[in-house]
């Protein structure tokens, strides 16, 4: 039950504490910044290299499944592996935002518990760190455009555009999926086993274009079922201009109805069972 | 205007065990229906109809057993728990000190701790900045302020903490007794600042058993009982009454 508003003197509505915590967490940004960075400095504190590692292990991964699956798909290496790099970093920040998402309130009890902060500075200090991730595995992807140079133009920018996409996206998608599994604590790993399967059927390793232009008929009428993937729109809108090839319009209408649709829900629920979250971690 | 408003403010806590927390048990309840008792989730009514008005100037202290729902109470009035009936209004930056520990990370230094905790108290970095003098001579950490917090002892931990704490401007302190493990020389020295920070403080509540720290720092008492406020009014009365001891008799004449 959402606390009932009934003084006289100024009542506050539960919109306005809705968004009364979604501006007062921004508002806090020195805080949830600096936690951000401070997680990843921990994750690596005493190692020699220190964040650099996320960088390396991106390398490592990107090169070695580059090579492996253009040669079971028998691509060519520099189209195969520029593909692939930019697909895991993308994922990358994908799947940490539903899976930490997912355990987001959870896992910031003690503070919840504590501390009167909005909920929404652990969500804003979840994608932050995400985006410091994403930021690191960055340097690979120059580091290819090095050796594999890809056709940018200006148009190449709009990665920009898709980038803050991704992030208002994980914002929603982390208070949403963090107070319905502080709730109900089964949905972490339900989210984490459907993460883990989408992506196999994202087109990230495989190649989408390949198969919807395949001689095999049936491959391309198959390979059409990906269109109703919502992570296919996410990733295309970013890669796409990452890679300088041109993109559909539909991805971006795709992800621009997501984020509104995301967006309303994750305000109603949070309306309802935001006050909640500090009874239920 | 600083102030803490509550009208007949309830806290109910869902007990979820592992069984009703699934969502497995949800869907099938849905499903099936007609599940009485059994698919209701246990509630512990921590709190009942507090109505309290605290306003700018107040000092007040928080008397009752373990388990009376002191904690609860403070929890309330910082705004962590909006009331599950009843209505909570608190005005003004909180400052709640209630587990010293909470928010520091053992892996980096001291240094880098004052901040954070500075932070998560409502300061901005500039500020904490400005303080970090202060407040190393206060706790009389030295060097160790750039050891990692693991390093530390407990007594020492506290000592962090405390300085921190005492060294922020609080529109609303709400104190949560637990201030041991540190040695009586730096208590005596953290109670001139305790106070010091009291009175800089726009509104305090304060939970604690030491009638001594109340009667320093407090001037009326809300005294609790299970769950309820048994009493309100002017400290000591309400410690007297608490402790069960007679009125005071009437002065010589």
């Amino acid at each position: 039950m959402p606390c009932v508003i009934a003084s006289t003197s100024l009542p506050e509505t539960a919109w306005a504490r809705t968004v009364r915590d979604l501006a007062g967490g921004w508002a806090q940004r020195q805080l949830w910044a600096h936690l951000g960075w401070q997680d990843i400095r921990q994750r690596y504190r005493r190692s020699v290299l220190g964040p650099l590692w996320i960088t390396i292990s991106m390398a490592v991964t990107a090169v070695a499944l580059g090579i492996l699956y253009a040669g079971l798909f028998g691509n060519p290496l520099e189209t195969q592996l520029p593909y692939i790099l930019v697909g895991f970093i993308v994922w990358g920040f994908i799947s940490g935002c539903i899976n930490e998402g997912s355990e987001v309130f959870v896992a910031n009890e003690g503070l919840i518990k504590q501390l009167p902060a909005p909920l929404s500075v652990h969500v804003y200090r979840l994608v932050w760190r995400q985006t410091l991730f994403f930021l690191h595995n960055l340097v690979v992807y120059v580091v290819m455009l090095a050796i594999f140079p890809q056709p940018l133009t200006w148009r190449s920018l709009t990665a920009l555009v898709a980038l803050a996409l991704l992030m208002v996206n994980g914002v929603w998608v982390s208070l949403l999926f963090g107070i319905v599994s502080t709730r109900f604590r089964d949905l972490v790993p339900i989210s984490q086993s459907i993460v883990q399967l989408m992506f196999f059927m994202t087109p990230i390793v495989w190649i989408y274009g390949d198969l919807l232009n395949s001689s095999n008929p049936t491959v391309a009428e198959r390979a059409r079922i990906a269109e109703f993937n919502p992570f296919l729109h996410f990733l295309e809108i970013i890669r796409a201009p990452l890679l300088g090839q041109d993109q559909h319009w539909r991805h971006w209408a795709v992800v621009l109805a997501i984020t509104v649709v995301g967006w309303a829900l994750t305000l109603v629920a949070m309306r309802k069972y935001r006050s909640r979250v500090a009874y239920w971690v | 205007m600083v102030s803490i408003r509550t009208v007949d403010a309830t806290v109910d806590f869902p007990i979820f065990d592992a069984k009703s927390r699934s969502l497995k048990k949800t869907v099938l309840g849905m499903v099936g229906g007609n599940i009485d008792s059994e698919s209701k989730v246990p509630v512990i009514n921590a709190l009942r109809d507090i109505t309290v008005d605290i306003n700018h100037g107040d000092r007040v202290g928080l008397v009752g057993h373990n388990g009376a729902g002191k904690s609860t109470l403070l929890r309330l009035l910082s705004g962590i728990y909006e009331p599950t009936s009843g209505t909570s209004e608190v005005r003004g930056r909180v400052a709640p000190v209630f587990d010293l520990g909470v928010g520091m990370d053992p892996e980096i230094s001291g240094l880098e701790n004052i901040i954070i905790r500075g932070l998560f108290l409502g300061m901005t970095r500039k500020q904490m900045v400005a303080r970090i003098d202060d407040i190393a001579d206060f706790t009389e950490l030295g060097d160790f302020l750039r050891m990692p917090l693991r390093t530390y002892s407990t007594g020492m931990r506290v000592r962090l903490a405390l300085g921190v704490v005492t060294s922020i401007d609080p529109e609303i302190l709400l104190l949560d007794e637990g201030i041991g493990a540190v040695d009586a020389a730096f208590l005596e020295k953290a109670r001139g600042r305790l106070s010091d920070l009291v009175d800089r403080a726009g509104l305090l509540v304060f939970a604690s058993h030491s009638d001594e720290f109340l009667e320093q720092l407090c001037t009326t008492a809300i005294w609790m009982e299970h769950g309820r406020i048994k009493e309100q009014g002017p400290l000591s009365a309400v410690l007297r009454h608490y402790k069960g001891l007679p009125e005071p008799a009437e002065p010589a004449p």
